[in-house]
């Protein structure tokens, strides 16, 4: 155990002296000063971003649970594997696919890119919204249902409470790689941090290219910490557990 | 009281799970129902509250007929336990408990008095287990908070699916003598599931044993261990149902029929019981000591006599042989 432990150490370690080298590198060079100079345009290329990741996710959430909830209900059992399929063929196409795709139908511009992006976030969040429902035992809904609960009662104070955890975990997922992922937007025409990376690239300017990437990357994790924050507000404590063990 | 009349369970013509079962659980009584795995014993307990259908004949609950009730408000008037205990990892133990009187739409002041009044009674502090999560209990702990949360809007019929099942030998049998001091207290009608021959012999008032969702023999564990009604029933309790039957008796109810021997003061070491005791555990007594023979003592711990392996024979066969002779003659 101690070896194991000191070289965990070890290892986080030079992450943090590799992450600290590259900030040097980066402010020496005065790789960030596009971030100061053109302050207002950072401000609506960050905006943008966090707008197309917000819109898309808050929709793709809004789809992705009630149609993970209407699958776990008894009726719907068997039709699980459409909605299934569905959600994995949004996933197995390639990203830039999708773009490319919803341009024919939508155009160009930011509803093309929310469509997309859209698509991009159900199947982690359905996925785990079925398998937390799925993963409750069954013993606990027949007592529920022998105690004289209804089917809404059952659902409401025992199924997304005990699954809370799982579904918390799908949003997380799909909200981290949106980020990522929205900034692909420029391709099309969206905006975002995608700009900055993208003209970075293609004028071999690293001042653009780490503007543009270091706040994407900020972002996602920002997002992944408060989500795990919120957490600790919306599971109970007691599915906390139970939802660790199973993670 | 519940009532099971002419109830039939079919999935298909040839399925038929549950079959013709006819017999009535009187108030206040535990009636088990026991049978090899498979015999239709879980079937029938969960037709009473209607997690399972009926195909033919009736289920009369004090009175009602289960079909004419609404099956949601039926479930409220029944306590349900199982198993697993089926607790709520996501609700603390008072909200466990307290959540048919919640749906009941009780106030809070009323759930608060139950469940002090219910934590009680099982021994366990209300303060100190209210706010815990399951988790955070032992099995045996979680499985006296099942019972409770079944007895919690204080219904008059309780269904019961092997709740002790789950738990170790010793832990097992001291929530079977705890459960059994609660019923002494609120005598609820009680229909049991086991496959446990020692449970339901201990727990049971009626004995209901199954076999491939019919009714082989409905009567009192000590007729059932004295007449089995036919192969299978003396099979399935075993050669030493004797021996089973002797823990329905105590050393008083020996005492009473054939009385005690007297006390041998010469022996030296002699171990002492309690009247009170039963005699399958006198008889365990009685074989692994050296001496012959073992005191028996009143409540106040005065020696009242002596009883040996003899008397247990002799009260073995008195019981048993005797009454089996007088019922061929009858």
């Amino acid at each position: 155990m101690k070896r194991q432990k000191l070289i965990a150490n070890i290892v986080r370690l030079s992450l943090y002296a590799l992450v600290a080298a590259f900030f040097i590198w980066a402010i020496a060079n005065s790789y960030f000063d596009y971030i100061f100079t053109q302050q207002g345009t950072f401000l609506i290329l960050l905006r943008q971003h966090i707008v197309l990741v917000v819109v898309s996710s808050l929709l793709a959430i809004l789809i992705a649970v009630p149609a993970g909830i209407l699958v776990t209900r008894p009726k719907f059992r068997k039709a699980e594997w459409i909605f299934s399929n569905i959600a994995n063929l949004g996933q197995t196409i390639p990203s830039l696919a999708v773009l490319a795709l919803m341009i024919s139908l939508l155009g160009i511009g930011f509803k093309t890119a929310v469509f997309a992006l859209f698509i991009y976030s159900i199947l982690p969040i359905f996925r785990n919204t079925v398998a937390g429902i799925d993963t409750i035992d069954e013993n606990m809904i027949d007592a529920a249902k022998g105690m004289g609960m209804k089917p809404y009662q059952i659902l409401f104070r025992i199924e997304l409470p005990n699954s809370a955890y799982s579904i918390l975990a799908g949003i997380r997922t799909a909200v981290v790689l949106n980020i990522g992922t929205a900034a692909l937007a420029y391709v099309i025409g969206a905006g975002g941090l995608g700009v900055w990376i993208f003209t970075g690239i293609n004028l071999f300017d690293n001042g653009f290219l780490i503007s543009g990437a270091i706040p994407v990357t900020l972002l996602a994790i920002l997002a992944d910490y408060l989500l795990r924050k919120l957490e600790y507000v919306v599971v109970p404590e007691g599915a906390r557990r139970t939802g660790k063990i199973e993670d | 009281m519940i009532s099971f009349k002419h109830v039939t369970k079919a999935y298909n013509e040839e399925n038929i799970a549950v079959n013709d079962v006819d017999f009535t659980v009187e108030q206040g009584k535990i009636v088990v129902l026991l049978g090899p795995s498979g015999c239709g014993k879980t079937t029938l307990l969960r037709m009473v509250n209607r997690l399972e259908s009926i195909t033919d004949g009736e289920i009369i609950i004090n009175g009602e007929n289960s079909m004419d009730l609404d099956a949601i408000e039926l479930r409220r008037k029944i306590g349900y336990v199982i198993q697993s205990n089926g607790l709520f990892p996501n609700m603390t133990i008072e909200e466990n408990v307290m959540l048919v009187p919640d749906l009941l739409g009780w106030s809070k002041k009323e759930k608060r008095e139950r469940f002090t009044y219910l934590m009680k009674l099982s021994g366990l502090d209300p303060e100190e287990y209210g706010k815990r999560f399951p988790y955070q209990l032992s099995g045996g702990q979680q499985q006296r908070i099942g019972v409770v949360r079944a007895l919690a809007a204080d219904p008059p019929v309780m269904l019961m699916d092997e709740p002790f099942g789950a738990l170790d030998p010793i832990i097992r049998e001291k929530i079977q003598d705890e459960f059994l001091q609660i019923q002494r207290e609120v005598k609820k009608t009680i229909l049991f599931v086991s496959h446990d021959i020692d449970e339901a012999i201990k727990m049971a008032d009626k004995i209901v044993l199954l076999r491939d969702g019919e009714i082989m023999q409905f009567d009192t564990p000590s007729e059932m261990l004295a007449h089995p009604k036919n192969e299978f029933v003396s099979q399935f309790f075993g050669k030493d149902r004797a021996i089973k039957s002797l823990s329905l008796h105590t050393v008083k109810d020996l005492q009473g029929i054939i009385g005690l021997g007297e006390v041998d003061d010469s022996i030296q070491d002699t171990k002492t019981i309690n009247v009170h005791q039963d005699l399958r555990n006198t008889l365990s007594m009685l074989m692994n000591q050296e001496a012959d023979q073992v005191i028996v003592t009143d409540d106040e711990g005065e020696r009242i006599g002596s009883i040996t392996i003899d008397l247990v024979q002799k009260y073995l066969h008195f019981e048993i042989k005797g009454k089996l002779s007088v019922s061929q003659e009858g």
